[in-house]
């Protein structure tokens, strides 16, 4: 088909702008992926902080926006499968793949949304950061980096995201992988560091995704070099992408058959 | 050259779940600008039909043409010709019903969305509630809206897959009249229902689909003269309670 390449992108636009305006006019949407990650952000600074020892020097809110981007993004992409999973259920699936449309414009609509969003959302609590002292040294290519990562772990769970949202039975499984997601931050280095840890849950956080990350952006953040960090966190995410996106189509084709 | 009179032609159509066979060859035509009704109870395999010829199920053998094209082999063609209102209305709930009806235009690549849109919400009686979301429409509106979105870009081929299944006398009502009005205009339309009267009322030939074939095709007439012929008794004609209904909340059936 050689109309197929402008048609995906036009009708993708299209799908993209639809489920925006879904998430605009969803006060719960916004309120849990932007207003509780800062929420939490604001709970570790001012409520544990002060006894929290990182041993890094600098302030905490430093060392703890990492973690907190990851777990905005853990509760953005929760979303996404939600959203999927109402158009499955309710129809417009079947609408859209009984037009004469680009089949992929339809998961891809709902990917880009996920990117979209959450980056507007990680800049919100960016921004707040800076409100409440987060000050960082790195230059634009040390936060073209931080972006680059951000933007490929957002990649990677909307790809899990799309599985869930495909194959739950209901809105709550649409929306219940992400729990592990969003925990998974909680036994990582992104709110304390793993030297404190009684010795397997110190080998699962120092060796789980999660880790790698975190310490991938504290390091741009703090202007330092990332080291071998960066390339554990690529490998998981590239890893775990391939996997997903490979799975997605899978069960895609099967809803399809 | 195939011929081009009928707008949906079925051969042989054989579809099983799992070892269950539920279609074991189906066969019938639609003429072009008719209305067509797939009779059957439920599970009898009316909707696997119309997820067939909608291109959304391949089917085990047999072909099926839809507005000429072969369903599976040339989908996208067949999809062009083609429109869906599945068993639920496939409404966006969070858009308004303006929203949704652009959204079908763009997608369907049509210039104007806006003004196709407006057309659309004028003819189906939305234009008052079209910048509301469709989550604050009755289930009629909601099914009205949901034909509206289906006609966007004229499709040859319109299916109607239980429109009024779980709507209420006057929403049955409303549909019934947008599916005359459809008729009227010279599209195909294509429904399956479970009620006998509404196949009476609105179908210009009726099939029905019973253990996996049709054993049944003609038109209404036809279909009477295949049954003993009618006996003649007179009897009081008491008014039906859905003719009470309506009478009492001041809604007629216009015929």
């Amino acid at each position: 088909m050689d109309t197929a390449k402008p048609r995906f992108l036009s009708d993708t636009t299209v799908m993209l702008g639809r489920s925006m305006r879904h998430i605009f006019r969803s006060l719960d949407t916004i309120i849990t992926v932007t207003i509780m990650p800062i929420a939490f952000m604001l709970l570790f600074v001012y409520v544990f902080g002060g006894a929290i020892r990182t041993g890094t020097g600098g302030s905490y809110v430093n060392y703890l926006l990492p973690g907190i981007l990851l777990i905005a993004i853990g509760t953005g992409i929760s979303y996404t499968a939600v959203r999927l999973f109402t158009d499955k259920q309710g129809g417009l699936f079947d609408r859209f793949r009984s037009m004469p449309i680009a089949p992929s414009s339809l998961l891809w609509g709902h990917v880009l949304t996920s990117l979209v969003s959450n980056f507007i959302s990680l800049i919100v609590i960016v921004l707040t950061a800076l409100l409440i002292g987060f000050r960082s040294p790195a230059g634009p290519l040390a936060w073209l980096a931080v972006i680059g990562i951000l933007a490929l772990f957002t990649l990677t769970l909307t790809w899990v995201a799309v599985i869930a949202g495909l194959s739950a039975g209901s809105v709550d499984g649409a929306s219940a992988f992400s729990y592990p997601v969003i925990f998974l931050p909680f036994i990582s280095s992104a709110f304390v560091p793993t030297d404190s840890m009684p010795g397997p849950v110190r080998v699962f956080a120092e060796h789980q995704p999660v880790t790698s990350i975190v310490e991938t952006l504290r390091a741009l953040l703090s202007g330092e070099p990332a080291g071998g960090d960066i390339r554990i966190a690529l490998a998981w995410c590239a890893g775990i992408l391939v996997v997903a996106y490979v799975l997605a189509m899978r069960v895609y084709k099967r809803r399809i058959g | 050259m195939p011929t081009q009179e009928f707008a949906v032609s079925v051969r042989g159509l054989t579809k099983s779940y799992s070892g269950t066979p539920v279609l074991s060859g189906v066969d019938f035509e639609v003429e072009k600008g008719s209305v067509f009704a797939l009779l059957g109870s439920n599970g009898a395999g009316k909707t696997t039909t119309v997820r067939i010829l909608s291109t959304l199920l391949r089917p085990d053998g047999g072909t099926a043409l839809v507005g000429g094209y072969d369903a599976v082999s040339n989908a996208g063609e067949a999809r062009a010709s083609i429109s869906l209102t599945g068993q639920f209305a496939a409404v966006d709930e969070i858009l308004t019903g303006r929203e949704n009806l652009i959204l079908i235009a763009k997608l369907r690549h049509l210039p104007q969305p806006r003004r196709i849109a407006d057309e659309l919400l004028e003819r189906f009686g939305l234009t008052e509630a079209a910048d509301r979301r469709v989550s604050t429409y009755s289930g009629g509106m909601r099914r009205r809206l949901d034909i509206a979105m289906s006609l966007v870009g004229s499709p040859q081929v319109v299916f109607l897959d239980e429109p009024t299944t779980g709507l209420d006398p006057k929403g049955r009502l409303e549909v019934w009249k947008t599916v005359r009005q459809l008729a009227g205009g010279g599209t195909t339309v294509f429904l399956t229902t479970q009620y006998l009267e509404e196949a009476e009322q609105l179908a210009d030939r009726i099939a029905i689909l019973h253990g996996g074939t049709i054993i049944a095709n003609g038109t209404l007439a036809q279909l009477r003269e295949m049954f003993p012929p009618a006996k003649v008794e007179y009897i009081e004609k008491q008014p039906t309670l859905e003719e009470i209904f309506l009478a009492i909340t001041g809604h007629k059936e216009e015929k």
